[in-house]
């Protein structure tokens, strides 16, 4: 078929518009962006070129830990072009937590570092110049003096006693959950489990931070109106979360701010924090000027925050016959120097715990971590993605071990509808079972006729 | 050293923009001519969401410094479609669901161009060749390959029946 761009094309989407009959399932249905991707006429953030655009860049930290015994700013501001050079004292309301907005606390992150830095690349001042090779100049000719305050990476050391502390707003190195020290889940007596079972068997699992990559760097352009109002042509993936935040860090009302959004030339989490816009509002502000704050693609691998770091302690209560009857868990999440999203990651590996399988005896102990890496958050299912990895490699494990097939053991394991879930959820509308009997027939893999009559609805062959 | 006027025939029109010495033939499309359809993903040549063809060859626009192609000729994903109608290639893209976030899909579209212009029946190694250098982090390559495959038959066919 033939694409028509001028005169303008009203054909498209003929189904979705003919009459309530409900068709759209089953058929092919184009794309609604597809004809603005293929033209270049989808507009990203950058594309937005305001006159006398002023460019933002950010001298980072280069300590993983340390004091900030003193900033000059005396170079920086000679460099010719070069507008403001903004600190925390500009900020009017300098410390925040994206998800303030659900009640989740403390406050634990500066828009620029104030008298400490938590991890190497932490913004502590922003350069904004009339072109972007002024602003990167600027940005190098700041000079930080640093005491440096020992750092410390790994999860398991932050939460010793006597390690560095990270966050000063937290008061330990791990977020608390309505008074406690981590996430928990009680759910039976699995110490129990363990001394009656035939096998008791465990692994480490862990994984390394993930960078989401997007080929669209995190950025916005921030335009002052004539109203008073500031524009901002974002490519967030979060346009009310970074609206209601970026108006509570510049203590102005939420109607002062209007954010064009929507296009993410690739998020995958990456930008769900709310990291460029504050300042570049600030910086709009200052200089009266549109701004631009986009992170080059160092910035966009170095310190946009990416999938965090987890370590998972699997302990299972195997019977020789394969049903495991006790789980007990110990995660860790890495959520970096700073909250983010990882108390809501952390809460959601919780929820996802011990996996989709019936077992009777669950103990699980899920911590959000601090340490002095890059703030960790949102990517793909994440709380769930590796604890999805560890979960089912633990599986294959214990499958190995009894020399069981490890779809049998899956299926002897899998949760049924009307199981109750260690958090006290009823399991409805289960497919596991299904699931694996169709995955097996696909790939001929052999099931016993007792293993291929099992259904999620019932308890044959249990 | 000053800026000085360089000339570039642009989607087969003549346009002539003042360039600071050094700057990018993807910065002069996007700031001087309003060209937004060829992208910044790297900066370093990395990426391929900035290409564009130059004299018909794919180039990433982030590391060519306009001078250096002055007077030459510029084809942009802007100057693909032609009398207001979609060409083989976007319409493909459009059909094979060859797009996502889109970010990529000018860069994209500019390598199959080139390669369909240079060799009209390509094999799927050949377009997973040409498109090598481009990267689609949304991983929707599958589709990209169909797209190219099945623009290449298209434009076959019109060829034919032409």
């Amino acid at each position: 078929m033939t694409y028509r761009l001028a005169p303008v094309d009203t054909t498209a989407f003929a189904a979705e518009r003919g009459g309530g009959d409900l068709t759209v399932i089953g058929s092919v249905v184009q794309r609604s962006d597809a004809r603005g991707h293929v033209t270049g006429r989808t507009e990203f953030f950058e594309d937005v070129a305001p006159p006398r655009l002023a460019h933002l860049k950010m001298h980072r930290s280069a300590r993983h830990h340390a004091r900030i015994a003193a900033v000059d700013l005396g170079e920086a501001l000679a460099v010719p072009g070069v507008l403001r050079v903004l600190t925390h004292a500009d900020v009017p309301n300098n410390l925040y937590t994206p998800l303030k907005l659900i009640g989740v606390g403390p406050d634990d992150e500066p828009i620029l570092a104030v008298d400490k830095v938590r991890y190497l690349g932490e913004p502590i001042c922003a350069v904004v110049a009339e072109t972007e090779a002024a602003a990167l100049e600027g940005a190098a000719r700041v000079k930080v003096t640093y005491e440096d305050l020992p750092p410390v990476f790994d999860v398991e050391e932050a939460l010793r006693e006597g390690a560095p502390l990270v966050n000063e707003y937290h008061g330990q190195n791990h977020f608390i959950y309505e008074g406690h020290h981590c996430r928990r889940i009680r759910f039976g007596d699995v110490e129990a489990a363990f001394a009656r079972a035939d096998h008791v068997l465990e692994w480490r699992y862990q994984s390394a931070p993930i960078e989401q990559a997007p080929v669209e760097t995190t950025g916005c352009v921030v335009i002052p109106q004539a109203d008073g109002r500031l524009r901002i042509h974002s490519d967030t993936q979060a346009c009310f979360f970074t609206l209601d935040n970026t108006a509570l860090i510049l203590e102005t009302p939420f109607n002062k701010l209007r954010i064009v959004g929507g296009t993410v030339g690739g998020g995958f989490g990456g930008k769900v924090d709310v990291v460029v816009e504050p300042i570049a509002c600030v910086a709009a502000m200052a200089t009266d000027r549109p701004v631009k704050f986009v992170y080059d693609r160092a910035e966009e691998m170095q310190v946009s925050s990416p999938r965090a770091a987890e370590r998972l302690y699997i302990k299972d209560a195997v019977m020789n016959d394969g049903k495991i009857i006790g789980r007990k868990i110990t995660l860790y999440v890495d959520a970096g120097a700073y909250a983010r999203h990882s108390p809501y990651g952390v809460t959601k590996a919780a929820a996802h715990l011990p996996g989709p399988y019936a077992i009777p005896n669950v103990w699980a102990d899920c911590h959000c971590v601090f340490t002095n890496r890059t703030p960790s958050s949102a990517m793909r299912g994440f709380g769930v993605t590796i604890a999805d990895f560890a979960l089912e490699s633990q599986m294959d494990q214990v499958a190995r071990t009894l020399g069981m097939d490890p779809l049998q053991l899956r299926l002897l394991n899998a949760y049924r509808d009307g199981d109750v879930k260690a958090h006290r959820k009823v399991a409805e509308g289960t497919a596991l079972v299904e699931v694996i009997q169709k995955a097996a027939e696909m790939s001929g893999h052999e099931l016993p006729e007792t293993y291929r009559r099992m259904s999620s609805t019932t308890r044959e062959g249990l | 050293m000053p800026s000085q006027i360089v000339s570039l025939v642009v989607n087969g029109e003549h346009r002539e923009f003042i360039a600071a010495p050094g700057a990018t033939l993807l910065a002069c499309l996007r700031e001087s001519l309003g060209l937004t359809a060829a992208k910044r993903g790297c900066a370093q040549g990395a990426c391929g969401s900035c290409t564009v063809l130059v004299d018909g060859r794919p180039e990433a626009s982030c590391l060519v410094a306009v001078e250096t192609v002055a007077g030459g000729s510029v084809r942009t994903l802007e100057g693909v479609a032609t009398g207001g109608d979609l060409d083989e290639v976007q319409s493909a893209f459009v059909d094979c669901f060859a797009t996502q976030c889109g970010f990529c899909t000018s860069g994209m579209i500019m390598v199959a161009e080139a390669l369909l212009d240079r060799n009209p029946d390509p094999s799927e190694e050949d377009v997973i060749e040409a498109i090598s250098g481009n990267v689609c982090r949304c991983t929707g390559y599958r589709p990209i390959v169909q797209a190219v495959l099945e623009a290449a038959a298209r434009r076959r066919e019109e060829a034919v029946t032409r």
